[in-house]
């Protein structure tokens, strides 16, 4: 069909490397010595564990439950045992650690009772609720919640859902395999995500390398009877992010503060679609992905991982080279060497790559900016790196925000044709958390100066309301002595009624403190209850009855 | 474990592969220049060469900064080479070594070094010098007489006298004084009918340079080590303000084309007002940097005292370059409507 396609500005063309990994069909990785499934492996709220060490478990059965909406549940990638809940490493830089469960599997990988999901007879609300108990989210790498994603703005009617198999990384080629092979799939997915958000036009975007994919998504939309337009986008990294192919096929920008379905459009990943299918026909939740295993390897293929697998031993399957010194997890282009390659395979996943200097050989070391401009060229977002780097540098982060520090996505295009070796990205990261760090340190000042403020506000009201209730006082002593004098009632009725409340109010307070009082001298054994009566005894000896004293 | 941040691969340029396609970008107007004034020039090149390297290496010991690195990121040839070809061909070596050295250790280096320096290294030693040594950097060869080589080198090096008839003004200045002492009843057409200074429509000689490095600058464009924003302002600015005085007065004011080939117009326009890093940086911040450039080397050259104006041109515009950008900031991604609606 044809389109008037859009552009975005600047990008970059690196080699793909996507050819070693495509010759081979998916496999499916054998079942790792055991399983560490992360909990935490949505953007949002950290599931609650629902297993404990010895339960047994079967293949998709629940073991962390939502938090909140803003989060998906987990479920055991296998049969097995449950070996323990607790810290291990995940893959991500800061090599922390974050709870887990740990699956010793049985070998049988034997389901639990998959039921599939009426979703036709549903209302849209159990449909997004199905999605969040299956653990649907995206696949594309931010693994944001699908179901959150799945509420049309209320003042914007849906005009595009766009459906993003762009891959525009090198080396990655899990969502080219997928389409190829379970096109039919990710187009009922598709048509779920359709159903719910009611676009007026359904766009799946391909970067145009992939053309067996594109073909083979045409087939099954055809197939489907559905009217989604498969699209060739050309190929310019970063096409595949979710703004990027947003832009180049509906021509709308996202500004970096809107939601995408404040504009009316919608982006989701092809895995996602894929997983959400599978969980809505098949009742399967998430408990794999598609991996692509390349880099410094013998053959570069997908596999189809259980989550929680250990890295190295995916890494294994393809046969790494001597020489590999780490890996990297996602893209050269954004991915990060994970600090421990036993750190599990999670949903975001989507690409290991065995790293090694002659892969990747060592930067030259970082010169000074020249202001080229070369960065500003390629910048998809339109920023002006340099300038950034400039005052991340100098620390002067009120000035990174006014030149929009948070509209970049962290592609890597500035650091890619710096031809100073400057790693752009990595100062705009340091930028971004430390602004992060003062914010945090900023609301917890504010709080505290807030908690002050209020004590001091009180102290001052309850000092105030006391000199209050001693001029009262005195004003009624006067009084009365005035009316003992006079023999006759206190002229003022109300006063009268003032003190009298007082009185009784004061009253109350003591019963209270009275019934309050022996707190900790309840069910005490009959020795401390002798004790407590000689110290009773002692410092009333001592004090004549202090404690009668006003 | 090894840290590296992504991306892990990187495009193939570096800093010195820049200022290689820069130098390389020179050599067809060097070529014009050897064929058409002299090969004196590649002596000073050398000289100018030798001035900046020594002069970068000592700055560098000082700051213990890594020599190696920096020497081989070729920014300081990129300037000797500007210097030299800005310079008068036949000037003594210590001069264009004293530019040289000035634009290095004052231009550069005391201002921070690579990347840092404000003004355009090469236009300081040009305008230092024609401040400090007016009569130096004001004689150029006489292109009717091509000396040897050999005698062109012992000039160079003070081994031979400086002849006065061996040197007079550039096509440029000589118009400009004719024009003002009257001469030839002051019309410029008959001014440019001597072909002898003037060739075919700019400067005998010298239009063959310009056009060399005009060459030049199109392959630094096509190679995206320029974008075209400031050369064409450069020379927008520059056909339009001489294009108005000559359709006004064509007897007192030449041709736009005379202009263009004329001086460093074609130098400035695509390798000096482009330095990036004394210039403006935006898209529209380029186009006023080239316009303000062409403009005032305008001015400067036809009304002002010197021989030709685009080196006080850009560095005037030098001044103006961080201001104008921080004016004219584009709008970043899904914020172009932004900026014309509200601002709230």
């Amino acid at each position: 069909m044809p389109m008037n396609l859009f552009t975005f500005k600047g990008g970059v063309k690196p080699p793909t490397h996507k050819t070693q990994s495509v010759g081979l069909p998916i496999a499916v990785a054998p079942l790792p010595s055991r399983l560490v499934v992360p909990l935490h492996q949505s953007i949002g709220g950290t599931p609650q564990p629902v297993v404990a060490a010895g339960d047994k478990v079967l293949k998709g059965q629940l073991v962390g439950e939502a938090d909140g909406w803003i989060s998906a549940a987990v479920h055991a990638p296998t049969s097995g045992t449950v070996l323990e809940v607790g810290p291990h490493v995940q893959p991500h830089p800061s090599g922390l650690d974050a709870p887990c469960v740990v699956i010793a599997p049985d070998g049988q990988d034997r389901w639990i009772e998959r039921q599939p999901f009426d979703h036709a007879a549903a209302s849209p609300d159990e449909t997004r609720r199905h999605l969040q108990r299956s653990g649907v989210v995206g696949l594309g790498g931010a693994v944001f919640p699908t179901h959150g994603k799945l509420t049309p703005a209320k003042s914007v009617a849906m005009a595009e859902l766009v459906i993003n198999g762009a891959e525009c990384e090198p080396f990655i080629t899990c969502d080219d395999l997928l389409m190829r092979e379970r096109a039919d799939d990710v187009v009922r997915g598709i048509g779920i995500f359709r159903d719910l958000l009611q676009p007026q036009k359904v766009l799946i975007g391909i970067e145009d390398n992939k053309p067996q994919a594109a073909a083979a998504m045409r087939a099954a939309v055809a197939a489907a009877g559905e009217d989604f337009a498969v699209i060739e986008v050309p190929t310019l990294y970063p096409a595949g992010g979710a703004k990027q192919l947003i832009r180049v096929l509906t021509g709308k920008e996202v500004p970096a503060a809107k939601r995408s379905t404040d504009l009316g459009v919608q982006c989701f990943n092809v895995a996602t679609a894929y997983t959400a299918w599978r969980a809505i026909a098949h009742g399967e939740p998430v408990v794999s992905r598609l991996v692509t295993v390349a880099g410094n390897v013998r053959q570069a293929r997908n596999y189809e991982v259980p989550i929680g697998a250990p890295m190295d031993e995916v890494l294994a399957l393809a046969g790494p080279q001597p020489d590999t010194d780490g890996i990297v997890m996602g893209g050269p282009m954004m991915g990060f060497l994970v600090p421990d390659s036993r750190a599990p395979v999670v949903k975001a996943t989507n690409c290991l790559i065995a790293h090694s200097a002659r892969l990747f050989p060592p930067k030259a070391p970082e010169m000074p900016c020249i202001r080229c401009g070369a960065c500003a060229e390629v910048c998809p977002h339109e920023l002006q790196p340099f300038e950034l780097y400039w005052f991340a540098r100098a620390k002067n982060f009120g000035k990174t925000q006014e030149y929009a520090l948070f509209d970049c996505i962290e592609c890597g295009c500035c650091s890619y044709v710096c031809p100073s070796r400057i790693p752009l990205v990595h100062y705009f990261r340091f930028a971004k958390s430390e602004i992060w760090a003062r914010e945090r340190e900023k609301n917890a000042a504010d709080e505290a100066k807030a908690r002050y403020e209020f004590k001091q506000w009180r102290d001052e009201r309850e000092k105030a309301e006391k000199a209050e209730r001693l001029a009262k006082a005195a004003a009624n002593q006067v009084s009365r002595k005035a009316a003992e004098a006079t023999g006759e009632a206190p002229a003022d009725a109300e006063k009268a009624a003032k003190t009298a409340a007082i009185q009784a109010a004061m009253e109350r307070a003591k019963a209270q403190r009275e019934a309050a009082q022996p707190k900790n001298t309840e069910s005490l054994t009959p020795e401390q209850q002798q004790a407590t009566a000689e110290i009773e005894a002692r410092r009333a000896a001592a004090h004549l009855g202090d404690s009668e004293q006003p | 474990m090894n840290f590296a941040p992504a991306p892990f691969f990187l495009k193939d340029t570096s800093v010195g592969k820049v200022m290689a396609q820069v130098c390389l970008a020179l050599l067809p107007g060097i070529a014009a220049y050897v064929w058409q004034v002299g090969s004196a020039i590649v002596v000073q090149l050398l000289v100018a060469s030798l001035a900046a390297l020594l002069a970068e290496a000592a700055m560098l010991r000082v700051q213990k900064k890594p020599l190696g690195l920096f020497l081989a990121d070729g920014s300081a040839v990129v300037t000797a080479w500007l210097i030299a070809l800005t310079f008068p061909p036949l000037a003594p070596w210590w001069l264009v070594a004293t530019g040289t050295v000035f634009a290095i250790v004052i231009a550069k280096h005391l201002y921070g070094g690579l990347g840092q320096n404000p003004f355009n290294p090469a236009m300081v030693a040009f305008a230092v010098c024609i401040v400090a040594f007016p009569a130096l950097m004001s004689q150029w060869p006489n292109l009717g007489l091509q000396l040897p080589l050999r005698d062109q080198i012992d000039i160079i090096f003070g081994l031979a006298p400086r002849v006065d008839a061996l040197t007079g003004a550039t096509p440029l200045d000589a118009m400009k004084t004719a024009l003002k002492l009257g001469e030839d009843g002051s019309n410029v057409a008959r001014l440019l009918a001597n072909q002898e200074l003037y060739g075919n429509f700019a400067g005998r000689g010298w239009e063959w340079v310009a056009g060399g490095y005009l060459l030049g600058g199109l392959w630094l464009w096509q190679r995206r080590i320029i974008t075209w924003h400031v050369p064409l302002a450069f020379i927008g600015a520059l056909v339009a303000i001489s294009g108005i005085l000559w359709l006004h007065n064509p007897a007192q004011f030449a041709n736009p084309l005379f202009h263009l080939f004329s001086g460093g117009a074609m130098l400035g326009a695509f390798f000096i007002a482009t330095d990036p890093v004394s210039g403006c940086t935006t898209p529209r911040g380029k186009l006023i940097f080239g316009a303000g450039a062409g403009l005032l080397a305008y001015i400067i050259r036809v009304f002002g005292g010197y021989p030709d104006g685009v080196a006080f041109a850009v560095l005037l515009m030098n001044l103006c370059a961080p201001l104008i950008d921080l004016l004219c900031q584009p709008p970043v991604f899904g914020m172009k409507d932004a900026d014309k609606g509200d601002s709230t």
